[in-house]
């Protein structure tokens, strides 16, 4: 029995015994229960990854290599941690009457529903069941966004649905596509949509067809990654939904849809002799950077502000894929990983602060250090990790991004400084008052859970000094993969 | 031209003036009938134009040449298209003139016609029903162009004859192109022979009418010319369908025995059509007068699918 | 019998394009629920006919997964949620429906053009029908935006899905057994939280308007 088994059915059964009993007390312990074994079988993997190598799990339907290992761990710790910010915090909720037992079943069990979705993505070879785990993921967080079962809650729950929805379904048809053009050279069976053995033969497959697989597998993965224009949807879930989720989907949804979309890339530089894959997450991704600095300097709600953010990182990651080469790539997985780090553990502080002030309106939000220093150190420190400040992590990468860019593409440097620079004074502006203004607020009922805050900001420090040297072998070999 | 060929066209002309009211009396008999109402004789269209020949014709005043000489241009037109298509047999020394965009002017010519002559006498239902009939028409000529377009694209010729003749003696295929093509006729046919859910043949109320109102003022063997021109374009709108989507039964040039057999064919495809006519009519309600626009962008659409699909699925 | 096997598939891909476009033409919003499950037939149709033809018995499963949920199961639900939420009409769209028929023939314009150079590259017998899937596809998409209330949303998403179903079977002689497995209970799940929202929304607008779902826009 493989540790594979382990690390998608603990998820699966704590969905099943979280939906029966989730409304109970207890049930904040024991979804951390779950989270924890989860994690503890991806560290049992990982291990076992870094002994041996990359491998096949039953019968290759399942393959681990340098690319997903490090998310796959990522995905399990981050949902480990977040399940211990979620205790807390959903407490407070349940005591402010915004969460009924029904809801704490549904919120728990598809937390844990959520995390076996992601897993799944990361780790399985098929290209079909990928994309089954996408659109599973896509339910799941849908349901947690509509929690609360305000009217704004129900509205973003309802734009996420139809735009994702669309996309996902525009992915399909890529699939679709890329099956097709699969079956010319492998024969019509299940093993056709395999990414290993599609990429063993992707220079041998049809440059027309997957042109245009690739053009539909981007807008809709794109669409889950945050890809201006189909950003839409990104704003309104993350600040109508509890912040455990909005946590959980800057973490480590949009890095699997990411994820998503290197796969395919992969086959496509093999399949096309033309840089069009890389141009295509280039321009988009700059794109991106650009719209989302903008329209983060104009925002009053604190967690629209740090889903701009988001949209403005992961813009980023997919133009340092897009240049591609060793370095861009080597920093867009490095991003990547901290950029999940850091956010979410901005997450967490925001969303203690707002509970402390009751709105998540910055104007409402004051000196977060008088009331509640650690809360307040957390998010200052967060902030600056995420714009860049050394020595944290961001920095690095977005370093050797910048750098690449001015070697490579020195047309793109001038948008992304503009575009940093408008992001980097926007949220300060906004940050400083929230953090050190004059206020009158009194301390929470139950004291916040900021442990899992500092081991973030704590591993993204380290990361940004010194990368240990498996994380750094499957950084290179990832990268190598990825070519460029 | 052949001895066969003329006495072809002649038989046509014969059997188009004869059959059209017949075949007008035979939908109204129908409709009656699903509606569960005791239905007019079958010869009914008959003996009203009897009897609108024998009386004596009543012009307005300021009636000008135009208003007399339009139920004769009408009727002339409506003949001409019945012979031109091809009905009974694909030999006719008209033929040259069949090309389905002409028929079409020939169509247009009449509308027309009745348009200004509706406008001339200056009613104000005239002017109504004149402007709703350009409003029609301006919408149901491209779709019907299209359909035809859909149906010589098959043929590779807008010849009626020749597309007649390559459907008919083709083997059997299934060309989804003209199923939907089809569709758009019989939307198409509808709205310019005015029945439901278009324009309601019976009705003379002043928010419904289309036809009715551009033909009140006419009287006598004017009025009678104009109904029989009005069961001719029926007729003809008729063959024009059987003869692009079901064309068998059609006979060939230098073939007696077909020519024959053709004239009970066509009665019989005529018979059916008539009764699924009177299906339709009765199981529509009459749309509002802004909605017909809709209908007829929707049939155009449907003939634009048609051509498209041609193209797509290459059926030759 | 069998050389009228393409024939036959193009028939059902003209069907579906026709059923696409009266989709969007179509106000009544039960009529629009059954030309769906008509669409699903006629999809059904096809997938069992070319798994005659192909000799390929994954065919018929993945022709009885469609005709259990999208012809049966779904459309039943869908009258169920309109009969309690009381929608019947949407009079409204956003843009009217004469200018909706011209965009819809320039989508499948575009569609057609996109796929004419695929198609033939296709080892299927239909492989024709990938333009047609692809202009479903995109008139599915169009009605979603167009529209303004939460039903025929739903149902131009479910139409997509059929669109897209129809693109693998017709252009791959369908997908693998587990993934089109995967698909259905998606888009199944997927139908059933849409049903709750509807139930919410209504209960928090009185309406299933989505006008009232514009609130939360850039400041």
């Amino acid at each position: 029995m493989h540790v594979l088994f382990f690390v998608l059915g603990i998820p699966l059964t704590g969905s099943l015994v979280l939906g029966f009993t989730g409304h109970r007390d207890v049930a904040r312990n024991i979804n951390v229960a779950f989270s924890f074994g989860t994690f503890l079988a991806c560290c049992i993997l990982t291990a076992q990854i870094i002994a041996d190598g990359p491998v096949y799990v039953w019968d290759q339907q399942f393959f681990i290599d340098p690319l997903n290992v490090f998310l796959v761990t990522l995905t399990a710790f981050v949902g480990l941690t977040t399940s211990i910010f979620s205790r807390p915090y959903m407490r407070v909720e349940q005591d402010h009457g915004k969460m009924t037992p029904p809801r704490m079943r549904l919120y728990h069990g598809m937390y844990q529903l959520f995390s076996f979705t992601m897993l799944l993505a990361l780790t399985t070879n098929n290209l079909g069941i990928l994309w089954v785990a996408m659109e599973a993921a896509t339910l799941t967080t849908v349901l947690l966004v509509s929690v609360y079962r305000t009217a704004a809650s129900l509205e973003a729950a309802w734009k996420y649905f139809i735009l994702c929805g669309v996309g996902i379904a525009q992915a399909l048809f890529g699939t679709v596509l890329l099956y097709m053009a699969a079956e010319k050279v492998l024969g019509p069976h299940g093993a056709t949509l395999l990414w290993t053995s599609l990429d063993a033969i992707k220079t041998q497959l049809d440059p027309a067809i997957i042109t245009l697989a690739f053009a539909f597998l981007f807008i809709g993965y794109g669409a889950k990654v945050g890809m201006v224009p189909l950003h839409s949807w990104l704003p309104d879930a993350h600040a109508e939904g509890p912040t455990p989720v909005s946590a959980v989907l800057s973490g480590l949804l949009l890095n699997v849809a990411m994820y998503a979309v290197l796969r395919c890339k992969v086959l496509t530089d093999g399949a096309l002799h033309s840089a069009l894959a890389g141009q295509l997450m280039m321009g988009f991704g700059l794109l991106s950077v650009v719209v989302a600095s903008f329209f983060l300097s104009r925002q009053k709600d604190v967690k629209r502000m740090f889903s701009y953010s988001s949209i403005e990182h992961m813009g980023l990651i997919t133009f340092a894929f897009g240049m591609g080469g060793p370095i861009a790539n080597f920093a867009g997985l490095l991003h990547m990983t901290v950029h999940s780090l850091v956010k979410s553990a901005i997450f967490f502080t925001v969303g203690h602060a707002t509970q402390k002030a009751g709105s998540q309106f910055m104007s409402e939000i004051r000196g977060l250090i008088k009331v509640n220093p650690t809360v307040g150190w957390g998010l200052m420190l967060g902030v600056m990790a995420i714009l860049g400040m050394p020595p944290f992590g961001i920095f690095a990468s977005e370093f050797l991004i910048l750098t690449t860019a001015m070697r490579e593409q020195p047309w793109a440097t001038p948008f992304l400084f503009i575009a940093l620079g408008v992001a980097f004074a926007s949220m300060l502006v906004r940050v400083l008052p929230m953090v050190f203004g004059v206020t009158s607020l009194k301390p929470l009922a139950h004291p916040p859970a900021l442990l899992p805050v500092f081991i973030h900001l704590g591993l993204g420090l380290v990361l940004g000094l010194y990368i240990p040297p498996y994380l750094n072998h499957w950084f290179v070999q990832a990268a190598k993969m990825l070519g460029g | 031209m052949s001895i066969l060929g003329l006495i072809s066209q002649l038989m046509a002309i014969v059997v188009a003036l004869v059959l059209a009211p017949l075949l007008s009396g035979w939908v109204n008999q129908w409709r009656a009938r699903l509606q569960n109402k005791s239905a007019p004789g079958l010869l009914q269209p008959y003996r009203v134009l009897r009897k609108l020949f024998n009386k004596e014709s009543v012009l307005a005043e300021h009636a000008s040449t135009l208003f007399r000489m339009t139920p004769y241009i009408v009727f002339g037109c409506m003949l001409l298209a019945s012979a031109i298509i091809p009905t009974l047999s694909t030999d006719l020394p008209l033929s040259p003139a069949a090309d389905a965009i002409a028929l079409v002017g020939l169509f247009a010519l009449a509308r027309v016609f009745i348009s200004l002559a509706a406008m001339d006498v200056g009613t104000a239902f005239g002017s109504l029903g004149a402007r709703r009939e350009m409003l029609v028409g301006f919408l149901a000529e491209p779709a019907l162009l299209m359909v035809l377009f859909c149906a010589s694209m098959i043929s590779r010729s807008t010849s009626l004859t020749t597309i007649v003749e390559t459907l008919a003696h083709r083997e059997l295929a299934i060309y989804p192109s003209l199923l939907v093509a089809g569709v758009a006729f019989t939307m198409v046919s509808l709205a310019e022979n005015a029945r439901v859910p278009v324009d309601n043949p019976d009705t003379h109320l002043e928010l419904t009418m289309i036809h009715e109102a551009m033909i009140l003022e006419y009287s006598a063997r004017h009025l009678a010319l104009i109904e029989w021109a009005a069961s001719l374009k029926l007729f003809a709108y008729s063959c024009m369908g059987l003869a692009l989507f079901f064309p068998w039964g059609v006979a060939q040039a230098h073939a007696p025995l077909e020519l024959l057999l053709a004239l009970p064919v066509l009665v019989i495809k005529l018979a059916i059509g008539g009764v699924l006519l009177a299906f339709i009519e009765i199981a529509s309600a009459k749309m509002r007068i802004f909605r017909v626009p809709e209908f007829l962008a929707t049939a155009f659409m449907l003939a634009v699918i048609g051509l498209l699909v041609n193209i797509l699925l290459g059926v030759a | 019998m069998i050389k009228f096997v393409p024939q036959l598939i193009n028939l059902f891909a003209t069907l579906i394009l026709m059923l696409s476009f009266a989709m969007i033409s179509q106000r009544r919003i039960a009529t629009l629920i059954n030309i769906f499950a008509m669409q699903g037939a006629a999809l059904v149709a096809a997938s069992i006919l070319l798994g005659y033809a192909t000799n390929q018995p994954d065919l018929y499963v993945s022709a009885g997964l469609t005709l259990a949920l999208k012809v049966i199961l779904i459309p039943w639900l869908l009258h169920r949620v309109i009969r309690k939420l009381n929608v019947r009409w949407d009079v409204e769209t956003l843009i009217n429906i004469p200018t909706t028929m011209l965009v819809g023939i320039a989508l499948v314009i575009f569609s057609f053009s996109l796929a004419l150079p695929i198609s033939r590259l296709s080892s299927s017998m239909a492989g024709g029908s990938l333009g047609i899937a692809l202009a479903c596809v995109l008139l599915s998409f169009m009605m979603m935006i167009t529209r303004s209330k939460a039903v025929p949303q739903v149902i131009g998403f479910l139409s997509m899905e059929n669109g897209l179903i129809f693109a693998a079977t017709t252009v791959t002689n369908g997908m693998p057994m587990i993934v089109e497995f995967g698909i259905a209970l998606d888009v199944l799940v997927g139908v059933l939280i849409l049903g709750v929202f509807m139930f919410q929304i209504r209960e928090k607008f009185d309406s299933l308007d989505i006008h009232n779902l514009e609130a939360l826009k850039e400041d």
